[in-house]
């Protein structure tokens, strides 16, 4: 676990600023950048993952039902898994 | 029947080595070709970065977006530090001080980082031949220090740098041809790829993985903010400048080109102009001027391609 940048003093900085543990960013939540969001019709879904490709954020998985949505925490609502669906599964809302 | 190609998303592996929370913009198809690249790279792989967006949003301190080791050099040497790694890593092996495994060494930059700042670093790599891959992240600019021309912007393109106005109209030079530079070093693997084809993108960069010596993989990736377009459209763009053969899918490998997509009707290039900020101000003139440009460069392309019809 890491803590904000502004919460580091000078001296726990790393030599070098190496940053030991991988993937942090995940603490960041880009989920708040939102303005529309993706809403998945499972009616509609073939199942062919062409939304989760797609996403530049890692925001879509599949669920174990394997239908697949997104992870409110990173969707930046880009839109572009809505654009990339063959069936028209995915519509974008108003809102977060 | 069935289409399996639409079923091909669901081939490739699951694991993501560039994770979520990095801070590209919405709908950034270059965060997208980071991506597939590292899912093509794998786990046992380490990155040598120059500066630039990928860069910049992938690690603000503290966190990172990489899952493999990476590390950030500065704007010109991406190619000779990973250069370097890899000679390191031979020289540890050959002394016993690391076991003797693959690993794959990746440069990346963007199109400033290699076909300007980074070119003397990547040819000097090319020519050693070290085995390793460098993947350029092309956005046709500058993208991260707001939308610079580069020399790989095209010609007519609107950038801070070379604005349309009432003189002039955009980008005055013609977009200079990378991987054609890259083949001319008679490297053993060259291809362009882009990351609105992300199973060929992924196959491409496989291929390049598994060469001995160096390999280069050209990769346009559609940047909304700088061009001017919706977030949501990064990929079609990046369909269309296929498809109109702004940006022609193809290999060279030892020597052979092979074109990846032959369409025997090309798109015109006015489909993938309509609705990208930066061609708005384009005259018909200018538009028919780079058409007959870029007829005649897929044919020269198309020409020296060994798996097509003439
Ligand atoms: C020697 C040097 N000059 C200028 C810069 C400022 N700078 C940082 S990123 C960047 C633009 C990078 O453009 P590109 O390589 O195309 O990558 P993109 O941001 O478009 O992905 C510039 C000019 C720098 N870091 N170092
Ligand atoms: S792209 Fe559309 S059809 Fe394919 S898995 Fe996603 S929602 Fe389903
Ligand atoms: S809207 Fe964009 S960020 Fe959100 S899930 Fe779809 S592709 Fe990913
Ligand atoms: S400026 Fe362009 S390339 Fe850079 S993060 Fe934004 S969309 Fe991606
Ligand atoms: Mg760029």
């Amino acid at each position: 676990m890491t803590k904000p940048a502004d919460q580091f003093k000078w001296q726990e900085l790393t030599v070098g600023f190496v940053i030991p543990e991988p993937g942090t960013a995940r603490e960041y939540h880009t989920g708040d950048w939102r303005s529309t969001h993706p809403v998945w019709d499972e009616k509609k879904c073939i199942k062919c993952g062409r939304c989760w490709v797609f996403c530049p954020d890692m925001a879509v998985f599949q669920k174990a039902d394997q239908y697949f949505t997104m992870n409110p925490d990173y969707c930046k609502g880009c839109s572009i898994c809505s654009r990339e669906c063959p069936t028209e599964a995915i519509t974008m809302l108003e809102g977060k | 029947m069935i289409n399996l190609d639409l079923y091909a998303p669901l081939m490739l592996p699951k694991e993501e080595l560039f994770t979520s929370g990095h801070r590209a913009c919405q709908g950034c198809a270059e965060a997208l070709a980071v991506r597939i690249v590292c899912k093509a790279l794998g786990r046992n792989s380490i990155v040598a970065m120059a500066t630039g967006c990928m860069e910049i949003v992938s690690s603000p301190l503290p966190t990172t977006a990489w899952q493999i080791p990476w590390i950030h050099v500065a704007f010109e040497n991406a190619a000779a530090v990973a250069s370097g790694v890899e000679s390191g890593l031979k020289a540890l092996m050959r002394k016993g001080r690391l076991p003797h495994k693959k690993i794959t060494i990746a440069g990346m930059a963007g199109d400033g980082g290699t076909a300007d700042i980074g070119l003397q670093a990547l040819s000097g790599a090319m020519e050693r031949g070290h085995d390793m891959i460098f993947v350029c992240y092309d956005n046709e600019a500058y993208m991260n220090t707001g939308i610079q021309r580069s020399s790989a912007t095209p010609f007519g393109a609107s950038t801070t740098t070379s604005p349309a106005g009432k003189v002039k109209a955009g980008q005055e030079t013609w977009k200079k041809n990378m991987p054609e530079i890259m083949a001319a070093h008679g490297i053993p693997y060259v291809a362009t790829a882009c990351s609105a084809y992300p199973i060929d993108l992924y196959e491409k960069v496989k291929r390049a993985a598994l060469v001995k010596g160096p390999a280069y993989v050209h990769c346009l990736s559609v940047c909304p903010t700088g061009w001017r377009i919706p977030s949501g459209d990064a990929i079609r763009y990046g369909r269309l400048a296929v498809e109109t053969a702004a940006f022609p899918l193809y290999e060279v490998i030892d020597g052979k080109y092979q074109l990846t997509f032959d369409s025997p009707k090309l798109k015109p290039i006015t489909d993938y102009f309509k609705g990208q900020g930066r061609f708005r101000h384009l005259t018909p003139e200018a538009v028919a001027r780079i058409q007959e440009r870029i007829t005649r460069d897929y044919e020269k392309l198309r020409a020296k391609c060994e798996n097509v019809n003439k």
